[in-house]
C-alpha cells in the first residue's frame, strides 16, 4: 500500500471502515463519536477509539472543530486513513494530535474489523496483528 | 512543502505556542494538498464561532489562545449561535450565552473583525481579482471563487484560523489555475432558488475541487447564493465556473428526477410550525426583495429573518426593516438559520425554508423536519 502522512504517531486498533464521505459537524456526535446521520451506513456506530477508514471529509469546515472536540471528549478515533486529503479532516487532526494518513491505493486490504497497528516512523506503516 | 528559515523556526516553537500551533496546522493541510510553499494572503474569513458547533472544547482552545495569539492579516467572522438584542426574548439556557460570550471576547481579543455573518462577499469591499485570501465558510468560499475572483481552497476552521495568525496558506489545488473535469448541465426550466440550491447539493456530491455549471447564462443574487450554499454542504468542490467546460470532461444532466432525489432526501414534512430565512444570511439587496414583496400582506406565523447586523442598519435606515416587522418577520443579527439554538425541537417540530443548507442542519444538528419551498411560494402560502 502507498501513504502520504499528514500527521505523525502510532495507534493500534479495530478498522471501522466505510465507502462514504463523513459529514463531521452534521454527522458526528462530538461528546460521543456516534454517528447519527440516518442516511450514513455507519449510523448507529461509534467512530471512538477506532481506526476509521473513509474516503474525505466533507462539509461545514467547522467540522474541525468536531474532530478536536472529540478527542478532548476522548470519543476520537486512534487514528485516520482517508482516500482523498480534505482540509478540514487534515486540519483538525493536526490540532488534535490524531495521526492521520491518506492512502492511494490497495485500501480493499483495509478491511473493517481487523485489528492493526499503523506508525509513521516505522518502516512498515500498517502492521495486521491477529 | 518547503519552509523558509522563519517559518521552520516557528514550527519548533521558537516564536511562541500559538505560531508552533499554527504552523503544524499549515503543514498538515500543505502536505495534504501536496503544496510547495507557503504564500501570503490578504484576508481570512473564519468559522468556529457558534458555541453550538464547537462546543466547550472550542470554548476553551480559544479562550487559551487568545491569551498571546494576535491576527496578522484583515480577519472576518462567521455568524454565532444568537442576537445579544434580542436573546433575553428566548428560552436559551445561561451556560450558552456565557459560553458565547467568551466565544465573541476571544477572537476580539485576537483582533477579529466581529462581522459575524457568512456572507462577507456582500458586507465588506472586495479586493482586486486574483487576491489570495482564506474563506473557511464553505458558501463563501465558493462565492469568492466562483463569482467574487478572489482565489481560496475550501478552508477548514483551523486552516483559515491559521492564516489569519500568520497571513500564509500552502500554494495548492484552488489557488493555482484550475479547469473542471466535470460539466454539469442544469435542465430544469425557469429554476427558482431552490432548483440552484438543489443544483449545489447535487453537484457537491458529485464533483472534485472544481465543477462547470452549463445551461445556466445569469441568475439573480438569491438563486446564486442558494447554489453556493447548497453546494459547501454537500461535498469538497469550492468553485464553479458557468460555461460549456471542456470537451473531454464528464458529462451529468441535473433534471426533474436527479432535482427530485434532492428533494426527497432533504424535505421531510409537508408543512412549517415557523419559518426562516437566511442561510447564506440575506444581504441588503433581499431585504428589499422581501420588504417589496411582503407589501400589504402579513405572515400567519412565526418568520425568522437572518442578515448581518451592517445589512440590518441600513434595512433599517431606507425603511425596509419597518416593512418587514409590519409583515410580521422577526429580523435577527449575528446568527443564522444554520445551527442556532434558537429553533428548538422542545418547541417546534418543523421549519419551513428556502435553504438547502439550512435545510440540511435544521435536520442533522437541530433535529427538526423541513419542509422547503422558494421564496415566492413560501410568502403565498403563508402571508394573507
Amino acid at each position: 500500500m502507498t501513504f502520504k502522512v499528514i500527521v505523525k504517531g502510532k495507534a493500534s486498533g479495530k478498522i471501522l471502515k466505510t465507502n462514504t464521505p463523513i459529514n463531521f459537524l452534521g454527522a458526528v456526535d462530538k461528546k460521543t463519536g456516534i454517528i447519527h446521520d440516518k442516511k450514513h451506513d455507519l449510523v448507529g456506530r461509534s467512530i471512538k477509539d477506532s481506526i476509521l477508514v473513509f474516503p474525505y471529509g466533507v462539509g461545514s469546515s467547522v467540522g474541525a472543530y468536531t474532530i478536536y472536540s472529540l478527542k478532548s471528549n476522548k470519543s476520537a478515533p486512534l487514528a485516520m486513513i482517508c482516500t482523498k486529503a480534505d482540509l478540514s479532516v487534515a486540519s483538525g487532526c493536526a490540532l488534535a494530535n490524531i495521526p492521520m494518513v491518506i492512502a492511494t491505493e490497495e485500501l480493499e486490504k483495509l478491511e473493517n474489523g481487523k485489528e492493526i497497528t499503523l506508525d509513521t516512523e516505522s518502516d512498515k506503516l500498517i502492521v495486521f496483528r491477529g | 512543502m518547503e519552509l523558509t528559515k522563519e517559518e521552520e523556526s516557528a514550527l519548533k516553537g521558537e516564536h511562541g505556542e500559538a505560531m508552533e500551533t499554527a504552523y503544524r496546522i499549515l503543514v498538515a493541510i500543505g502536505e495534504a494538498t501536496n503544496a510547495e510553499k507557503l504564500v501570503p494572503i490578504k484576508w481570512a474569513h473564519l468559522s468556529g464561532v457558534n458555541y453550538n458547533t464547537i462546543g466547550d472544547a472550542g470554548e476553551e482552545f480559544l479562550s487559551k489562545l487568545s491569551q498571546d495569539a494576535r491576527v496578522k492579516v484583515m480577519t472576518t467572522l462567521n455568524p454565532m449561535g444568537f442576537d445579544f438584542d434580542s436573546v433575553s426574548k428566548y428560552n436559551l439556557d445561561k451556560n450558552f450565552i456565557e459560553k458565547q460570550q467568551s466565544i465573541k471576547q476571544s477572537y476580539e481579543k485576537m483582533g477579529v473583525i466581529p462581522s459575524f455573518s457568512c456572507i462577507p462577499y456582500e458586507i465588506f469591499d472586495l479586493p482586486e481579482k486574483g487576491t489570495q485570501v482564506s474563506f473557511a465558510e464553505s458558501n463563501a468560499a465558493i462565492y469568492a471563487n466562483s463569482v467574487a475572483h478572489l482565489k481560496t481552497n475550501k478552508e477548514s476552521a483551523f486552516s483559515a484560523l491559521a492564516s489569519a495568525l500568520t497571513g500564509k496558506t500552502p500554494y495548492s489545488d484552488l489557488r493555482i489555475n484550475d479547469s473542471p473535469n466535470l460539466t454539469i448541465k442544469m435542465k430544469i426550466d425557469e429554476p427558482n432558488e431552490l432548483a440552484f440550491g438543489m443544483l449545489g447539493y447535487f453537484a457537491g456530491k458529485i464533483a472534485d475541487n472544481s465543477v462547470t455549471i452549463s445551461g445556466v447564462s445569469e441568475m439573480n443574487k438569491r438563486s446564486c447564493k442558494s447554489l453556493c450554499g447548497g453546494m459547501g454542504t454537500s461535498g469538497r468542490c469550492g468553485k464553479f465556473f458557468l460555461g460549456e467546460g471542456k470537451a473531454d470532461a464528464e458529462k451529468i444532466d441535473f433534471g426533474k428526477k436527479e432535482m427530485q432525489n434532492i428533494y426527497d432526501e432533504l424535505n421531510t414534512s409537508d408543512h412549517g410550525d415557523i419559518i426562516t430565512l437566511g442561510s447564506p444570511q440575506l444581504g441588503l439587496e433581499e431585504m428589499a426583495d422581501l420588504s417589496s414583496m411582503l407589501k400589504g400582506r402579513s405572515f400567519s406565523k412565526r418568520c425568522m429573518v437572518f442578515c448581518p447586523r451592517v445589512v440590518q442598519e441600513q434595512a433599517r435606515k431606507i425603511g425596509y426593516t419597518n416593512e418587514l416587522e409590519r409583515a410580521g418577520c422577526e429580523i435577527l443579527s449575528d446568527c443564522c438559520t444554520c445551527l442556532t439554538p434558537l429553533v428548538d425541537k422542545n418547541e417546534i417540530d418543523s421549519v419551513t425554508t428556502n435553504s438547502i443548507k439550512g435545510a440540511y442542519y435544521l435536520k442533522s444538528s437541530n433535529g427538526v423536519d423541513v419542509n422547503l419551498k422558494p421564496l415566492s411560494q413560501i410568502i403565498k402560502d403563508e402571508t394573507k
